[in-house]
């Protein structure tokens, strides 16, 4: 069933959860949030343009397979320990920059983890979604 | 800093599967990667081996976190050798699985699987802390489990079942054990837990949380009477995935007892090793007598599997230095022998169509090398000198002389003789014996090309000349199993590295 009010609604209900996953992700390290969460939020909003929009419209809005989403936020996740081995520290060990600026503050080894893991949760969210919903229209 | 090392087989697998899902239309590639891989793993696994040797215990405090805080990683010689073993046998199950998986396997992950599998085991032997055990066992059993019902036939299907049913209970025993333990001792770093346990005032909890551990660690490790979900799931999934659970699943599990029941719970001995014996004597006889009435190739290997987990469990019930050197000498001379059986299970069932022994036959006749190199790995397991199981049997059968364990210790011989027995029906079934019904058309033996030959039998010689080795070099192998199980009795040579105090 499509209805005009919620496909409006979600093209600009999409961006604002877009944004509030990121504040999520960011603010994670010291406060309620994290990839998880902002991953989930992500998700969300994609699963809302879905459902107003249809499979094929979001897949084109997505316009990457959310499997490589999966495969990225690993990687990013486990790159996260390489600093501290190249360094010669315990593994995983977290390494922090202060970026003096008051937007950023400190930025480290663990904020890499947390995009990862933010990717990895959206990707895992939209390949189920969509393999779902593929599996309803046949 | 040479202790970071300690992370790399753990790293390397998982690197190397990461890297393969962004090939996931690609075979080819995945397949050079697994290769690279697999090569790396070796040859982290042997540094680490050769470290541990020269520099002792090799120590980890993950993120900097100092332990019994963070997470320890801990490669003592016990964990090394074991990786090292392992990775032996990863490099070898990926050469065979490029010989031998289906299309269709391979291009559901099949390759990233295994090295997430590899993790899994890597980790669970290095890992120093109770918790972080009980995780590296997760990854192992959920890589497992896809391995197991990959391609989804009825079969597979039915022997997982069981299989995941099994295991998860076992592991929710795990961690309500972790969780007790937990609260009595307010820590799970092994080595803080060595260094406590012994001061705990309810120290017949402390009994009941062993008796827990040791029934988790049983199902994994498939002793009696935890045994049954082995022989119904081993046989189901491709040869490849067969031999490298047999080689190394159980494995872990008798690593996990022997881990637990030296270096954390060594004050309990007596109760539980009178446990542990009664275990060994039926998890022997009931795995060879099992054998003795399957005729599926396959099948019969698993009920075997569980009568040679019998032996290792045995030396560690004896708890006498030698009984725990030879119980290791003995686990890797298994991992080694009985991944190579399965390796030539499945080389026969190319050769003849079956796994079926009655319906197979005539392989010596038409191939007499494969023959030879069935005895190598065969014979060594019913222990004829001067393979290396006969060298593993003959140390554990000393100290259970030593130890005045008449009874266990006759059941031990016995249930060599029955394996010899075992494995000459093997002989007589599937290579002596003419081949039953001729040959039909479109033999998958005779089709193979050189290269997917070569890599089909590079494993099975590979592991055919350790077992050797293993036997003629027997005396400087030994000499590092003693060392190992010193370091094992001795728990302040765990407690001081990790801990970095004396307490």
């Amino acid at each position: 069933m499509y209805s005009i009010i919620l496909a409006t609604a979600s093209r600009y209900l999409l961006l604002l959860l877009q944004m509030f996953s990121l504040f999520l992700l960011f603010r994670g390290h010291n406060e309620p949030g994290g990839g998880f969460v902002g991953g989930l939020v992500a998700a969300a909003a994609y699963a809302l343009y879905f459902i107003a929009n249809g499979i094929a419209e979001a897949e084109k809005l997505l316009q990457i397979d959310p499997f490589y989403l999966i495969a990225a936020g690993l990687l990013l996740a486990v790159s996260s320990t390489m600093p501290s081995l190249a360094a010669g520290m315990n593994v995983m060990t977290g390494i922090w920059f202060d970026t003096g600026t008051a937007l950023f503050g400190k930025v480290g080894t663990p904020l890499l983890f947390d995009t990862g893991v933010y990717f990895l949760v959206l990707g895992v969210t939209l390949e189920i979604i969509f393999s779902l919903a593929e599996g309803d229209l046949q | 800093m040479v202790n970071q090392i300690l992370v790399f087989p753990i790293l390397f697998p998982l690197l190397s599967a990461i890297t393969m899902l962004f090939f996931r239309r690609s075979v080819a590639i995945q397949r050079i990667i697994s290769i690279l891989s697999s090569f790396l793993l070796l040859a982290a696994a042997g540094w680490l081996l050769a470290a541990v040797i020269s520099g002792g215990m090799l120590t980890v405090q993950v993120g900097g976190w100092r332990a019994p805080f963070g997470i320890t990683l801990a490669a003592d010689l016990l964990s090394a050798v074991m990786v090292a073993a392992s990775a032996l046998i990863g490099l070898t199950t990926v050469l065979y699985s490029l010989a031998t998986i289906d299309r269709e396997r391979e291009r559901f992950f099949y390759y990233p699987l295994l090295q997430f599998l590899m993790m899994g085991i890597n980790g669970a032997f290095l890992t120093g802390d109770v918790f972080n055990l009980y995780v590296w066992f997760e990854v192992m059993l959920i890589s497992s489990f896809v391995l197991l019902v990959l391609g989804g036939t009825p079969v597979q299907l039915e022997g997982a079942i069981k299989y995941v049913t099994i295991n998860l209970l076992s592991s929710s025993v795990f961690l309500a054990a972790a969780g007790i333990l937990y609260g009595m001792a307010g820590t799970l770093n092994m080595a803080d837990l060595a260094r406590i346990t012994p001061h705990l005032p309810q120290q017949n909890l402390l009994t009941v949380v062993s008796v827990l551990f040791m029934i988790t660690f049983g199902v994994k490790a498939a002793v009696f009477p935890l045994f049954f979900w082995l022989p119904a799931s081993y046989h189901t999934p491709p040869v490849a995935v067969s031999a490298i659970f047999a080689g190394l699943l159980t494995k872990v599990g008798v690593y996990a007892l022997i881990r637990f029941f030296t270096t954390i719970f060594s004050h309990e001995a007596v109760f539980i090793d009178e446990v542990l014996l009664a275990a060994s004597a039926l998890t022997m006889l009931s795995g060879v007598l099992g054998a003795a009435a399957q005729y599926d190739f396959r099948r019969l290997l698993s009920f075997h599997i569980i009568s040679q987990i019998g032996y290792m469990i045995f030396g560690l019930a004896l708890h006498s230095p030698l009984a725990i050197a030879g119980a290791l000498f003995y686990i890797v001379h298994n991992i080694i022998a009985k991944t190579n059986l399965f390796y030539i299970s499945g080389i026969v069932e190319r050769i003849t169509g079956t796994y079926d022994l009655k319906k197979a036959g005539g392989v010596y006749a038409g191939h007499p090398v494969i023959g030879m190199l069935f005895l190598i790995p065969a014979l060594a397991l019913a222990g004829i000198p001067p393979l290396s199981g006969f060298w593993a049997k003959f140390v554990i059968i000393k100290a259970g002389f030593q130890a005045g364990e008449y009874a266990v210790t006759g059941i031990a011989l016995l249930v060599g003789l029955l394996t010899l027995f075992s494995m000459m029906k093997i002989w007589n079934e599937a290579f002596l014996k003419d081949l039953p019904q001729p040959q039909v058309e479109g033999n998958r033996y005779e089709t193979m090309g050189f290269g997917r030959r070569l890599l089909f039998f590079s494993p099975v010689v590979v592991l055919g000349l350790v077992t050797v080795l293993l036997g003629v070099f027997f005396e400087p192998v030994f000499r590092l199993a003693e060392t190992a199980a010193a370091q094992l009795l001795d728990t302040q040579a765990y407690i001081t590295p990790v801990l970095g105090r004396v307490k």
